[in-house]
């Protein structure tokens, strides 16, 4: 992945200062609605976490996954089993325990899933998916299709020192978004790496890549664990901010709902599915503001996308720094 | 195990894998052949089922319903064909999930305008509203044998056209090499759109008739359509064969599951598409 042009660059961090901002200039613009929006922000910011790792396995290595959500339900209900049920839950321990987890399924399952490829790849990847909700949903491990509530948000403490309250609902807000920068960043080292650069080689053409002398299952294979594993930090962080989880985390609509955010956004980008998930989200929530029947407008602002964007919002705003840069002297 | 009521299992099970067939060939079609992910699929179904429900409470009459719903569901395929599908044949696979997707979204929420979020029920008709009856406790509804007979014919001759016609042959070389085809004088334009509405009228007759087994809602092509690409898939994309095998496993799968294995019978057909994907990764027949 190369560098982004900068116009680019200066128009996604205003974008982000912005969004920093929000609790800053929120209260003056929206006074009533504020604390209602800081949460809609937070929950758009998680599922553009989990948009950017679906990229990674989409975008990059075109491996399009129908499963993903799983990985992202799973998140949540490794932090719903382990937190103790009136107290507090250490982060330090869960979130590594819930992503260490999260991770070493998805290996498993992306073991089963990379053997089948193409179209294959997207059935055998719902299959586990839906394999997963029902799971959860017929189980009574974690409340069966009623779901689990946590009922106390975990604790991030040094030294017997608080030091971030999660149950405010301003440092949350803060939490998820150096999450989400920080995921940003570091799969920009990862697709930088001599790794990415395989990877993102695999997607273009596998059969050069092996006859380059490099083994691609083995590359897809970490890819596929290391975006269950982010997907999985997106979930821990969805059940913290709703304090439930259900198994409709874990569905086929929520890993369609995401791919659509990334194909919408842009695919390979990692800006573009989170502009996607902002976009998407948006959306739905300003037109169903207007209208009861939100859907409709929704499914053809999805159509017009498609049919007037062929590379997504990315693509647009890639083109827009191109065509300008070229023209400079 | 009681002999008769495993036999009543069995039939529920290639029943609805029959039924499933139907909707799934259609997707065979349109997916397989021509290439096109139509996650739409199970919206067609879900309109045949609404068209014959509001057309039986006009008309009076299922079987009329029914096949009034069929042209209606043909026409609308062909339009969404001509309008949007059109543009995407070179187009990455993705954006059709995407276009797809969304069309989902209008065909729901237009239902639930139209018809309203209620869950509605379509009777049996009096001639058929009958049962066979196999011992003193046991017996079989009629209409459900007339539902497997109907969609038996139906996938024997959707075996025979794609096979044996002119026109299947088109279908089928217009899919592997479009501008090959085109060079030899056939309008694949007008091909690929019957195509399409051949396989909206097969998911829409579908839903159509399976109204009086099953309640007419909001969203319900929306788990059919799921389990149409899992048969599809199982069976191998784009193979007839294939799929009216997938059908009968998933068919049989999901019956013994929900009488076995309550808690896990969801469980079971996706447990039966992963291993017959791991062991042949690229279905059965391909």
């Amino acid at each position: 992945m190369n560098r982004l042009p900068r116009r680019l660059s200066l128009l996604l961090l205003v974008l982000l200062a912005a969004l920093a901002l929000f609790p800053a200039w929120g209260p003056l613009a929206f006074s009533a609605k504020y604390a209602f929006l800081l949460q809609k922000l937070t929950g758009i910011m998680i599922l553009a976490i989990l948009a950017m790792s679906l990229d990674l396995l989409v975008g990059v290595a075109g491996l399009v996954s129908l499963g993903h959500a799983a990985f992202f339900g799973l998140g949540g209900y490794m932090l719903a089993l382990l937190s103790p049920q009136y107290e507090a839950a250490n982060a330090w321990v869960v979130l590594p325990a819930a992503m260490g987890a999260v991770a070493a399924v998805s290996a498993v399952v992306g073991f089963l899933a990379i053997r089948t490829a193409g179209i294959y790849f997207i059935m055998v990847t719902l299959a586990f998916g839906q394999m997963g909700y029902y799971f959860f949903n017929d189980s009574k491990l974690a409340g069966g299709s009623d779901g689990a509530y946590i009922y106390v948000k975990p604790n991030v403490e040094a030294f017997g020192i608080t030091l971030v309250n999660l149950e405010s609902k301003q440092a949350f807000f803060f939490v998820v978004l150096g999450c989400l920068v920080a995921v940003y960043l570091w799969l920009r080292v990862v697709l930088a790496s001599p790794f990415g650069r395989v990877l993102a080689a695999i997607g273009v053409n596998e059969g050069r890549v092996r006859g380059l002398g490099f083994n691609p299952m083995v590359y897809k294979l970490v890819a596929f664990a290391l975006a269950g594993a982010l997907a999985g930090l997106a979930g821990f962080l969805a059940a913290t901010q709703y304090g439930f989880v259900s198994p409709a985390m874990l569905g086929w609509h929520q890993s369609g709902h995401v791919l659509v955010m990334v194909i919408l956004g842009g695919m390979g980008t990692l800006f573009g599915p989170v502009l996607g998930a902002f976009i998407l989200e948006l959306a739905h929530f300003g037109l169903e503001a207007v209208t009861e029947h939100w859907l409709l407008p929704m499914g053809v602002l999805v159509i017009t996308i498609v049919l007037a964007l062929p590379k997504g919002v990315a693509g647009l705003l890639l083109q827009w720094c191109g065509k300008k840069g070229e023209g400079e002297p | 195990m009681d002999f008769w009521f495993f036999l009543i299992q069995v039939l529920n099970g290639v029943q609805y894998g029959l039924l499933l067939f139907l909707v799934a060939s259609g997707l065979t079609l349109i997916f397989g052949i021509m290439g096109i992910i139509n996650l739409a699929h199970g919206a067609f179904y879900m309109l045949g089922a609404y068209l014959a429900y509001w057309l039986a409470r006009t008309t009076g009459s299922l079987g009329a319903a029914v096949l009034l719903s069929l042209p209606i569901a043909a026409a609308i395929g062909y339009g969404i064909e001509a309008l949007l599908v059109r543009t995407l044949y070179r187009r990455d696979h993705l954006d059709q999930v995407l276009l797809t997707y969304g069309l989902i979204l209008i065909f729901n929420e237009a239902t639930r305008m139209i018809w309203g979020a209620d869950v509605h029920g379509v009777a049996v008709p009096a001639a058929l509203n009958w049962s066979i009856r196999l011992t003193d406790t046991l017996s079989y509804p009629v209409y459900r044998l007339m539902l497997s007979g109907v969609c038996a014919v139906l996938a024997v001759g959707m075996y025979l056209v794609i096979t044996r016609t002119r026109f299947g042959m088109w279908v089928r070389a217009g899919a592997s090499n479009r501008d090959m085809v085109a060079a030899l004088g056939i309008n694949v334009k007008l091909l690929f759109g019957v195509v399409f509405a051949l396989g909206a009228a097969l998911a829409g007759l579908a839903g159509a008739i399976s109204t009086p087994i099953t309640s007419v809602a909001p969203g319900m092509g929306d788990s059919v359509l799921i389990l149409c690409f899992v048969v599809v898939v199982i069976g191998g994309v784009g193979s007839i064969k294939g799929a009216f095998l997938g059908a009968m496993l998933i068919g049989l799968a999901d019956t013994f599951g929900k009488v076995f294995a309550p808690d896990f019978a969801s469980f079971t057909v996706y447990g039966v598409m992963a291993a017959v994907l791991l062991w042949k990764p690229r279905g059965l027949f391909s």
